[in-house]
């Protein structure tokens, strides 16, 4: 089992999503974040005042799967976020997970998970 | 049920074949109704400006400081209404007095019956609603103190600033012009307040935000100018759209009788003021700042209204175009450099108020054939003075007994948990880490 932890743009969200879903992926996490990435600095304006902001908005992506499913999900986030050049795509963190308990049931493992 | 409505049936014709047998009202008790009721509906226009300064504040200001601001806004209500009544209208409207201070003694009085309500001011409304009309006028100059001291002063020393300044240096300074003091017989002219409501708030709220100088972080050691963005830019918008249509009050009503002729003309000087202002802060920060800026043109449209509020039913509807759009000019140079003169004035308070009340005031002169700039300018330097005395000697006092700005560290955490244990949005998430 492994946890898959995506930082992406927030507007990638809804098209990441679905291509999660395509490849039959349908339990996942999201937060908002804020980060800095590669992308800063970014200007904005603020009444005559233009200023660098550091922190940007951000999603937190959280998918736990079995091991036969992290390369469709890495898939499913690259086909989407992936901009040949374009800086602040995002990063994908992959950890092996110990276990996984459904709470309803208590059901571990494998079966959990799915 | 029934019983009732035969009961209200019969009253109706009673009453209305009361009115058959007698002649009906004269022409000049129907007009007295139409003035006097129009001057009702700009009363309550007016006391709806309030909700907008206090939406318009919170906007521009941070989250953390929310039940603060809308705190002091509903204090500065009820002091301005019960101190009018206490001192503030008859410091005003002294009637004969030696043209500097007079006063007509406390309370407000009862007139004698019907005869003492319609004799008043010559048929155009009673002595209650001349009161009440001017009382949501007073507490004005208050709440455009609170904008440009916000998100630093302490609550207790605020209120108290605010109680005397609106009980005795508002009045004082109004009874010059409207109360038919030294200034009204040198033949200045303000029609509606650019200087007696806007300017006389934006004196002190010069004052106050230089005393208690800048918000912590927002000017570097260096002296970068930092923005400490507003947190609710809707809300902002809500206020600023409130505080036009209250104008229609504030202007309106001040032709103080429902004259036909002169307060449709109020009506468009208005509208057109307050369009060409937005129009010109929308060129000038677009051309400053390369981007178009939202608070900017809100506070464009406010510096159109100030700006025509001295002259809306003496100058022309083209002019007025002109005087709102060299207002909101006026307006965006004047919040960027009081910005980097590291006066901290979160809502532009003092450039809206202050420096386009000047403007107003001045503005008489320039497109009114029968005010001249000089006299405008007089009364412009006279406020000046006795205001900025005023507020620096109120100010001082106020600090040295009680202080006038929070702990470092209660400005840090904000003044909602600070001076009131309280959070303006429970169960909200919202992020404070830039």
């Amino acid at each position: 089992m492994k946890l898959i932890l995506a930082i992406i743009q927030p507007e990638e969200l809804p098209d990441i999503k679905d291509e999660l879903i395509k490849r039959k992926i349908y339990k996942f996490t999201v937060s908002a974040a804020k980060g800095q990435g590669k992308e800063i600095p970014v200007t904005e304006v603020y009444r005559g005042i233009s200023h660098e902001l550091s922190l940007l908005s951000k999603v937190r992506l959280e998918i736990a799967v079995n091991d036969e499913f992290v390369d469709s999900v890495v898939e499913a986030i690259t086909t989407v976020a992936k901009k040949d050049g374009v800086k602040g795509r995002g990063k994908i963190f992959i950890f092996p997970l110990e276990e996984c308990i459904r709470i309803r049931t208590g059901e571990t493992g494998a079966e959990a998970i799915g | 049920m029934k019983k009732n409505r035969l009961l209200i049936t019969s009253l109706t014709l009673s009453s209305l074949s009361f009115v058959f047998a007698s002649e009906g009202p004269s022409a000049a008790e129907a007009m007295f109704t139409a003035n006097n009721t129009w001057m009702l509906v700009s009363t309550f226009l007016v006391f709806i400006m309030h909700l907008g300064f206090a939406s318009l504040e919170t906007g521009l200001t941070q989250s953390k400081n929310t039940v603060n601001i809308l705190f002091k806004n509903t204090g500065i209500i009820a002091i301005g209404i019960l101190t009018y009544a206490l001192c503030g209208f008859n410091l005003m409207y002294p009637g004969d007095f030696n043209g500097f201070v007079g006063f007509a003694g406390a309370g407000i009085k009862n007139p004698d019956g019907a005869a003492g309500l319609i004799g008043y001011a010559g048929g155009a409304y009673t002595y209650y609603t001349d009161f009440i009309f001017q009382a949501m006028f007073a507490a004005t100059a208050a709440t455009i103190v609170s904008g440009a001291v916000a998100e630093r002063i302490k609550l207790p020393s605020f209120l108290v600033f605010t109680a005397i300044y609106v009980a005795i240096i508002y009045p004082i300074a109004g009874s010059w012009k409207w109360g038919g003091g030294w200034l009204d017989q040198r033949g200045f002219y303000d029609f509606a307040g650019s200087t007696l409501v806007h300017s006389v708030g934006g004196w002190a709220a010069l004052v106050g935000a230089y005393l208690l100088g800048p918000r912590i972080g927002k000017y570097s050691k260096s002296g970068d100018i930092k923005p400490i963005k507003g947190h609710n830019l809707p809300l902002a918008a809500i206020g600023v759209f409130l505080l036009w249509f209250g104008w229609y009050g504030f202007n309106g009503g001040s032709v103080l009788s429902a004259d036909p002729g002169l307060v449709s003309l109020v009506f468009v000087t208005t509208s057109l003021a307050a369009a060409g202002g937005i129009i010109g802060a929308m060129i000038t920060s677009w051309s400053i700042s390369k981007k178009p800026d939202l608070s900017m043109v809100l506070n464009g449209s406010l510096a159109g209204l100030v700006g025509i509020t001295a002259g809306a039913d003496v100058i022309s509807p083209m002019n007025s175009v002109i005087v709102g759009i060299i207002a909101g000019v006026i307006v965006v140079l004047s919040v960027i450099q009081i910005d980097k003169i590291q006066i901290d004035d979160p809502v532009g308070a003092i450039s809206v108020h202050l420096v386009c009340g000047i403007w107003g005031t001045l503005a008489v002169g320039i497109f009114s054939p029968d005010h001249s700039v000089g006299v405008q300018a007089l009364g412009v330097v006279s406020y000046g003075v006795f205001c900025l005395i005023a507020s620096v000697i109120l100010f001082t006092v106020i600090k040295s007994i009680m202080g006038l700005r929070v702990s470092e560290e209660e400005e840090i955490i904000g003044l909602d948990i600070g001076e009131h244990d309280m959070e303006s949005y429970a169960g909200f998430q919202i992020f404070t880490v830039e």
